[in-house]
């Protein structure tokens, strides 16, 4: 064991973690720990553009964006951080721009922008143009600036180093904590993959920004090193997540694939059609059709399958029709995409539509914090020295369901913020707080009776039914019915993970060892999700219960907060927060109770969502 | 399906144009633990594919169902993290990328590490000296005076100069497939000269002068023998001779 000492420590190298160690690194002795190397992360992935009312082409402000924003969460957006995201927008793109990212150009030379799912003119009278963008590969070309800037500031990076448990100086599974008392969060633990090592970092403010947890699923447009990391050992320390239930499943993933093409294609002018040819949108978001916001487009896609309006052999499929636009316009705007079709379905976009499918996309829900970034432990008392930011984080900007280009706007601004204030929260710190005499040891338990159990079932397996009942039941559409059913499976999965067995024993490099504790966390994820789901029992973005289609806000204007208990805790999550759910679902050794968090509103009304 | 083993073979593979029926299909891995043996060997899996299946579904299916530990990098999965470049059938290539019918699944498939870079255990190698490169070379924009209030301005013209060169994914194929670079661990490689051309020809930037320095070194941009393997390697269709030529050129003419 190895132990470092650093005043802010960085768990992932994503957008969200990059962007906050150019800040934090500014005034704080800094270390980033991430599992892979920067450039590998998914932020790499996100292609569309990354919105900010700019007004570069086009009458703009960052209050429309503020409305679109909170509308497209279907109000369950807490509506100061909204705000917040949408006017430092604006620095946000500014800041990229200037640290080096080759935008797209208007022919004035300025960044140029282009229209994006549900993002409008002066509240939703037309699409407009807010995101700014590098041809598709926008996600790309921050990461890839992000990572610059950091070799620039010669920012420390501990690579393929895995984060298996964070440090706290309560136990907040089972110790009862006053309202006010102070909880500090003093280090995390990390696994060096490539020599086998366990390394404690003991740090003064801790950014949690490890992405999120798409791999819960089986189609998704997520890495493989998406399995919600960060999320679950926040948990499993007893902290809250908040509103798991808001999964986003984007329209337009490879047919059969889930390899994600970018909503951009319809921000150039592509459309969806059924099998019958229909531009079938306009039926369901008459103003602004195939750029409706994903939740609905998802949905509409999924309806016209279900209704026997499929394309394919199998009916089980639409189509993104781009042979209208000029092959010169594709090239330029939409290389990467078209390349996609082109390498795994063997389709050429000029002349054929491309078959798709709604994919597993981006978790709203996550670690709640405030606009700080700092975490919350409960409705309102924060954990000192520990932040989040980005997919890892629920802030919430996205409500119940993301707006395109939104994440990445949201990794910088937050990513940003919480950067800012880790750093200067440990300039207050004088020393570092005591760790417990063996901080690894819990780690290194788990670790060594995963990698010595000599013979059980294969991961794989286990991985497979997992993804397998979150797709039949926990998807686009839900009922109580397959809820209970995940929630059922979920239960004898968390079982049968007690006897997984790794077939690599060593401890080099040992990416066997490390799929099976990732799993785990996969594990915990999908059972909040389908808690906190079977507990929504109301239709609000990317949650849509067949059995209850509408809107509850008198029932669910609320940030559900899920905690996982001891069977003995009381079953009201917390007693001065506003209100509990009384779902509780038990699980054998643990229980998962229910809180909520009130939606801070400012000025928008809740209004029927329509488009 | 990218991310299971299984296909959805029912579902809509079916049909789709250039899909094709399950067939078996054998890789024959190139293995190396050092905690086992000094000795690298072959190794030879025979799997199940199905007609989209790539290069690293057959991994994945090895590693998940046969043998847990076979061990290799990978992420996203759809060519853009870089993670899992590797050697198939003797030449650089993205195993995520890789479709198996388009390798000719008749015959076994070799499968090998990145040549150049120390390998650290099977197909993984170690990319630290890979990245060293690609840091000395400076690559972020240089700006001296005043920052501007809003945004640098750019001609779409002037930012389309250095497009190509921005594709990059850091996934080392280029470097890797480089015969000076086999040879001589010192050059810089192509990938750390693609991103200085990145650099080079972007209008905003000021920090030319020094990179071309730092290229114009015995290790730099005159060890390239223009042999194109780079070029056929690059994943993301980069022209990397070209853009080395151009560096070439810059160099000499200090135009740029």
């Amino acid at each position: 064991m190895q132990t470092h000492q650093y005043d802010v420590v960085i768990v992932g190298a994503g957008g969200a973690g990059m962007r906050a160690a150019l800040e934090a690194s500014k005034g704080a002795r800094t270390a980033v720990i991430s599992k892979l190397y920067p450039t590998r992360s998914h932020t790499g992935a996100a292609q569309g553009g990354m919105c900010a009312a700019l007004a570069n082409v086009e009458e703009d402000n960052w209050e429309w964006h503020t409305f679109d924003t909170i509308k497209g969460g279907d109000y369950l957006v807490d509506q100061d951080a909204a705000e917040i995201m949408a006017k430092e927008a604006i620095d946000a793109v500014l800041d990229l721009e200037r640290m080096g990212l080759p935008f797209n150009r208007t022919p004035e030379g300025r960044i140029d922008q282009r229209r994006f799912g549900g993002h409008t003119r002066n509240h939703g009278e037309a699409a407009v143009r807010r995101a700014c963008y590098a041809a598709d590969r926008t996600g790309h070309m921050i990461l890839q600036t992000l990572y610059q800037n950091c070799v620039k500031q010669d920012v420390e990076f501990f690579n393929e180093f895995y984060v298996l448990d964070l440090l706290t100086d309560h136990d907040l599974t089972t110790e009862q904590i006053e309202d006010g008392a102070e909880v500090n969060a003093t280090g995390v633990v990390a696994y060096d993959l490539a020599s086998g090592e366990t390394h404690v970092f003991q740090a003064k403010a801790i950014i949690f920004a490890t992405g999120g947890a798409g791999k819960i699923f089986k189609t998704t447009s997520n890495a493989h090193t998406l399995t919600g990391d960060g999320m679950a050992l926040a948990y499993r320390r007893g902290l809250p997540l908040e509103d798991m239930e808001f999964f986003q499943f984007h329209p337009t993933g490879l047919a059969g694939l889930g390899i994600l093409l970018s909503e951009a294609a319809r921000g150039e002018g592509g459309i969806l059609r059924n099998a019958d040819g229909e531009r079938f949108m306009e039926r369901y978001a008459p103003t602004i059709k195939d750029l409706a916001p994903r939740d609905i487009v998802a949905r509409s896609m999924a309806n016209e399958v279900r209704e026997g309006r499929g394309a394919g052999p199998n009916k089980d499929y639409v189509l993104l029709d781009l042979t209208h636009l000029e092959p010169a316009h594709i090239d330029a705007k939409l290389p990467d995409i078209t390349e996609f079709a082109r390498t795994y379905l063997g389709i050429e976009p000029y002349t054929e539509p491309v078959p798709v499918y709604p994919t597993a996309h981006y978790a709203m829900g996550g670690v709640p914090t405030n606009i700080k970034g700092e975490v919350l432990r409960d409705g309102h008392n924060v954990v000192k020295g520990l932040y989040a930011a980005g997919e890892v984080a629920c802030v919430s900007v996205h409500g119940s369901n993301r707006l395109g280009t939104n994440s990445l706007l949201d990794i910088n601004v937050f990513g940003k913020r919480s950067g800012r204030s880790a750093a200067a929260y440990a300039q207050t710190v004088e020393q570092h707080l005591p760790i417990p005499e063996n901080p690894a040891a819990r780690v290194e338990a788990q670790l060594s009776e995963m990698r010595d159990r000599p013979d059980g079932e294969r991961v794989a397996e286990v991985r497979k039914a997992l993804q397998e009942t979150m797709d039949a039941n926990a998807q686009v559409f839900r009922t109580q019915e397959s809820l209970e059913q995940a929630a059922s499976d979920i239960r004898d999965l968390q079982k049968r993970y007690r006897n997984v067995s790794v077939q690599d024993k060593g401890t080099l490099f040992n990416t066997d060892l490390l799929e099976a504790i990732e799993l785990g966390f996969l594990l915990d994820i999908a059972e909040v999700t389908v808690v906190a789901a079977l507990n929504r029992r109301e239709s609000r973005g990317g949650h849509y219960r067949e059995d209850f289609p509408d809107r509850d806000d008198t029932n669910y204007m609320l940030h559900t907060m899920a905690y996982r208990r001891p069977t003995s805790a009381p079953d009201a999550a917390d007693g001065h927060v506003e209100g509990y759910f009384d779902h509780v679902e038990d699980f054998g050794d643990y229980k998962v109770v229910l809180g909520s968090k009130t939606v801070t509103q400012t000025r928008y009304e809740p209004m029927e969502r329509k488009y | 399906m990218t991310a299971v083993l299984e296909n959805t073979a029912n579902t809509a593979q079916d049909g789709q144009a250039g899909a094709v029926a399950s067939f078996e299909v054998t890789l024959k891995i190139r293995r190396y633990n050092p905690e086992v043996s000094e000795e690298a060997i072959w190794e030879e899996h025979t799997v199940t594919a199905h007609g989209t299946d790539r290069v690293l579904d057959a991994l994945h299916k090895i590693k998940w169902e046969l043998d847990g530990s076979l061990t290799f990098r990978r992420s996203c999965a759809h060519g853009i993290c870089g993670s899992d470049a590797m050697r198939i059938n003797g030449r650089n290539r993205l195993a995520c990328k890789t479709l198996l019918k388009d390798v000719n699944p008749d015959k076994p498939i070799t499968v090998e590490p990145i040549k150049g870079l120390p390998v650290v255990k099977d197909l993984v190698v170690d990319m630290e000296p890979f990245f060293a490169s690609y840091r000395e070379i400076m690559p972020f924009l240089i700006t001296s005076g005043n920052e501007p209030s809003r945004e640098n301005i750019q001609s779409q013209a002037d930012r389309d100069r250095f497009d190509d060169t921005t594709k990059c994914i850091l996934c080392a194929a280029c470097t890797s497939s480089c015969p000076v670079f086999w040879t001589d661990g010192q050059y810089f490689g192509p990938a750390a000269i693609v991103n200085a051309h990145r650099f080079i020809f972007d209008s905003r930037d000021e920090g030319a002068t020094q990179r071309l320095e730092v290229l114009n070194d015995k290790e730099g941009v005159w060890r390239c023998r223009t042999t194109f393997n780079c070029t056929e390697a690059c994943p993301r269709g980069i022209e990397v001779t070209k853009a080395i030529q151009e560096v070439k050129r810059a160099m000499i003419t200090r135009a740029f």
